[in-house]
């Protein structure tokens, strides 16, 4: 699905991803790992297409596509979702203006139909009950006065209604209680389909107990230094990033 | 928000000895740019929170916008002009002219013309004495070169004498240019619930549903009518509340009005439909003086729009307009505006010079005015609908979108003025400022010495595309009542670069995000529009902000 070879990016002229290779296949989840700092919202946000960052070196193909040559939004209408880590306040754009545009918006750019107000209401109902969303949150202002649970879910919500093939899930877990965690991680679980795959980054293994990776990738310092399946995420909770750091160290 | 970032305090210069009837104001607040937090008066109970802010992307997207175009690219702003002003036709019509230029005898002659009453000449002729000694005001923060007087036609009619009885009398080429404009005034779509009163040029061609109104003993009709047929009901309330005098314009306008609306809605009627009049300028280089003047007699309701176009013309055509708005006790008129005349090319050449005086008196107890106003248009807007609150517990509202591009200017606001116990006021003010304009606002909240329990709250937001363009918040407040409560917050914003990556990554254009922002910052007065006018004002905020984005 998503072939990422050897991925520079560059942000006000400092090195951030210094080499990227990654290949996520359909029907696969990645973790992506590391400490603060390491690279991962960087990296999510160059294949969503930022154009703060200035990639300098390597590809990124989506599907055959060259992804670097598209701009954001067709890149989302390619089929790429990013849950962001931070999700940003739109005041007086109400969650479901902007979702039935959005969606809209993707179905024109793939050749189908739009949806009238009723379908889309249709489809909304039933994804809303995925995440245990209030109906209220629908008609608020897009994630204004939102508690940091409720943007979350509102995110995973919002790609349950786009439906993508490639969602990246930036520290979705960050900031949850244990309640909201299962909901998230059920909705998430829920959507999973061999035609889909997911890159969920995170710094805490406890996520992947509900959403169960295929492999497990340890980015620092804009690479990954480590690739290994879910045991790796337990190792990592057990013994902290220092190990891998330091093998990685020694190899170079 | 939650990410706003407070920028540093400005000044604030408290004059406190200008407490003398006239003299204004005691506050002088210049925002631009700056932020002033919270600011406490200990004498009485005034309240000011300003806050002043701007997205946390404030230092990133200077630039993210070079990157991203917006706005300042020479490209971009060619893209926008290009855009060619829609209604920029010229209907061929014969029309019966005054000689341009201005004098006591061009004013018979238009009075003559009109077949005014005697009482009618004398008081255009005072006005125009009157005005003779006037200044212009040069205080408005827009420039534009002199206007000069004698170039003007004052009068301008299609030349169309015989009386009309049904719209198929109306002449065929008129209509065409209704079409044109989209103006619903065949019938069918006047079920829709308008009642048009068109104006062209100077003269009202077709009313229409005159009689349902008039069944209901509510008089809509054309001033001009207005002067002969409901004489007591026009001396009464011509200028009771924009004096002869009151400024430089409404004194010119007093004198060479040519036509506009007169509504009176009778005690305890509501209005069933949305009243509305579209002005067009035609004629080259007549300047447009409409008088409206709508009455709400006690516990009545009217709503009425107010709809412009104007065709693309080189000259600046000045319109200089007065609206007089009077709600006696518990009566209520909600007047909504939507302007989008021509503002000129992309050199800043051409386009109308809006001198406009709005305002209304509720002078009755619990009585409410309410201005809405959606300005997309003209070269240069000077305009400021005022409440003036008489009536005990009467509500004056003012919401406003300003969309500025390319080098128009905008000089706009409203004045509060609490006379009454228990007065309340709401200023919602949303500038937008693109290309080289320069968007202001400007607004006064006066509280008498007897205003009792008066509040007011205002807000006033300013959202600027790109760094070429400017906006700037002229808040004058004169509070003379210590049991008042004022209020006033205001933000200055660019759209955030974080905003438009995630609607992009939602997939939707950098086009639609933005109409979307801008959309959903202009909410709050959106939905005070009638649901046609709103449809219509976020159309006419799209087509005025296209290309304004890369
Ligand atoms: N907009 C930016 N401007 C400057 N530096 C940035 C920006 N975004 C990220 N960085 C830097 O890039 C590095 C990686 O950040 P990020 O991708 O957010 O890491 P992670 O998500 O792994 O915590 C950090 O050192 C961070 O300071
Ligand atoms: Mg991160």
């Amino acid at each position: 699905m998503i072939e990422i070879k050897n991925l520079h990016a560059n942000i006000d002229g400092r090195e951030i991803l210094k080499g990227i290779n990654l290949t996520v296949n359909k029907g696969e989840v990645h973790a992506i790992m590391g400490p603060n700092g390491s690279g991962k919202s960087t990296l999510a946000q160059v294949i969503a297409g930022r154009e703060d960052y200035e990639v300098t070196q390597g590809e990124i193909l989506f599907n055959g596509k060259n992804l670097l040559e598209l701009s954001t939004e067709a890149r989302a209408c390619e089929g790429i979702f990013l849950a962001f880590q931070y999700p940003v306040e739109i005041p007086g754009v109400s969650n479901t203006t902007l979702l039935k545009n959005a969606l809209n918006s993707i179905r024109k750019y793939r050749g189908e139909e739009e949806l009238d107000a009723m379908e889309f209401l249709t489809l909304v109902k039933k994804k809303m009950s995925l995440v245990e969303l209030s109906e209220d949150l629908l008609r608020r202002s897009v994630n204004e006065g939102f508690s940091g649970g409720e943007k979350k879910r509102n995110e995973i919500f919002q790609m349950a209604v786009l439906q993508p093939k490639l969602a990246i899930l930036d520290e979705t877990d960050s900031g949850l209680d244990i309640d909201a965690l299962r909901i998230v991680a059920n909705g998430v679980t829920k959507l999973k389909s061999p035609e889909n795959a997911t890159i969920v980054v995170t710094h805490y293994q406890r996520l992947l107990n509900y959403i169960v990776p295929d492999f497990v990738h340890v980015l620092y310092n804009g690479k990954i230094i480590k690739s290994g399946d879910k045991s790796l995420a337990l190792e990592l909770e057990d013994k902290g990033y220092d190990w891998v750091i330091e093998e990685a160290a020694e190899l170079v | 928000m939650g990410d706003n970032q407070v920028l540093g305090k400005k000044f604030c210069s408290l004059r406190e000895d200008s407490n003398l009837e006239g003299q204004l104001p005691i506050f002088n607040l210049d925002l631009r740019g700056y932020n002033l937090s919270k600011i406490h008066q200990n004498t009485g109970t005034l309240i000011l929170t300003f806050l002043y802010s701007m997205y946390k992307f404030n230092i990133e997207i200077i630039s993210f916008l070079e990157k991203v175009n917006i706005l300042n690219e020479i490209s971009h702003l060619e893209r926008f002009t290009e855009q060619e002003y829609k209604y920029g036709f010229v209907t061929d019509i014969e029309a019966d002219e005054i000689p341009k230029g201005l004098s006591e005898d061009v004013i018979r002659l238009l009075s003559s013309k009109k077949a005014e009453p005697e009482w009618m000449l004398e008081y255009r002729l005072k006005a125009y004495r009157a005005w003779l000694k006037m200044e212009e005001p040069k205080w408005a923060n827009v420039h534009y070169p002199p206007i000069d007087y004698q170039e003007i036609i004052y009068y301008s009619a299609p030349k169309q004498q015989k009386k009309l009885n049904s719209m198929d009398e109306v002449d065929p080429e008129l209509l065409k240019t209704f079409n044109k404009l989209g103006i619903p005034l065949e019938e069918q779509k006047v079920f829709a619930g308008v009642a048009v009163d068109a104006v062209f040029d100077s003269v009202s061609v077709a009313t229409t549903f005159k009689a349902k109104l008039a069944e209901l003993g509510i008089i809509f009709t054309p001033f001009s009518e207005a002067i002969r047929e409901h004489p007591d009901l026009v001396k009464k309330y011509l200028s009771s509340v924009v004096p002869v005098t009151d400024n430089y314009f409404a004194a010119l306008n007093s004198a060479v009005f040519s036509d506009g609306s007169f509504i009176y809605i009778p005690k305890g009627v509501r209005c069933p439909m949305e009243l509305s009049t579209y002005f067009r300028i035609n004629a080259k280089n007549t300047g447009q003086f409409e008088r409206t003047l709508i009455i709400a007699d006690e516990g009545a309701y009217v709503s009425y729009l107010e709809g412009c176009t104007a065709p693309m013309r080189d000259e600046n055509q000045l319109h200089a307009a007065v609206v007089e708005l009077v709600a006696l006790d518990n009566a209520r008129i909600k007047y909504s505006t939507v302007q989008n005349w021509y503002a000129g090319n992309k050199e800043g050449v051409g386009g109308i010079y809006n001198f406009v005086t709005k305002r209304g008196i509720c002078k009755g107890i619990n009585s409410k005015i309410s201005w809405t106003q959606v300005e997309t248009g003209s070269a240069i807007t000077w305009k400021y609908p005022s409440c003036i609150l008489q009536g005990e517990n009467s509500v004056g509202e003012f919401y406003s979108v300003a969309v500025t591009n390319n080098y128009q200017q905008a000089d706009t606001g409203t004045k509060m003025i609490h006379l009454g116990k228990n007065t309340r006021s709401t200023i919602v003010s949303k500038g937008i400022s693109a290309g080289k304009s320069n968007n202001s606002y400007r607004g006064l909240v006066r509280i008498g010495k007897k205003a009792e329990g008066a509040r007011n709250f205002s807000q006033c937001d300013s959202l600027l595309l790109g760094d070429r363009c400017g906006a700037h918040t002229f808040p004058y407040l004169e509070v003379l009542n210590p049991s008042a409560i004022v209020e006033h917050e205001a933000t200055t914003s660019k759209i955030g670069e974080d905003q438009i990556f995630y609607l992009n990554q939602r997939g939707l254009s950098t086009e639609d995000a933005v109409n979307m922002i801008v959309n959903g910052y202009c909410k709050e007065v959106f939905k005070e529009l009638p649901m046609e006018f709103a449809v219509e004002a976020q159309k006419l905020l799209s087509v005025s902000l296209e290309g304004s984005v890369g």
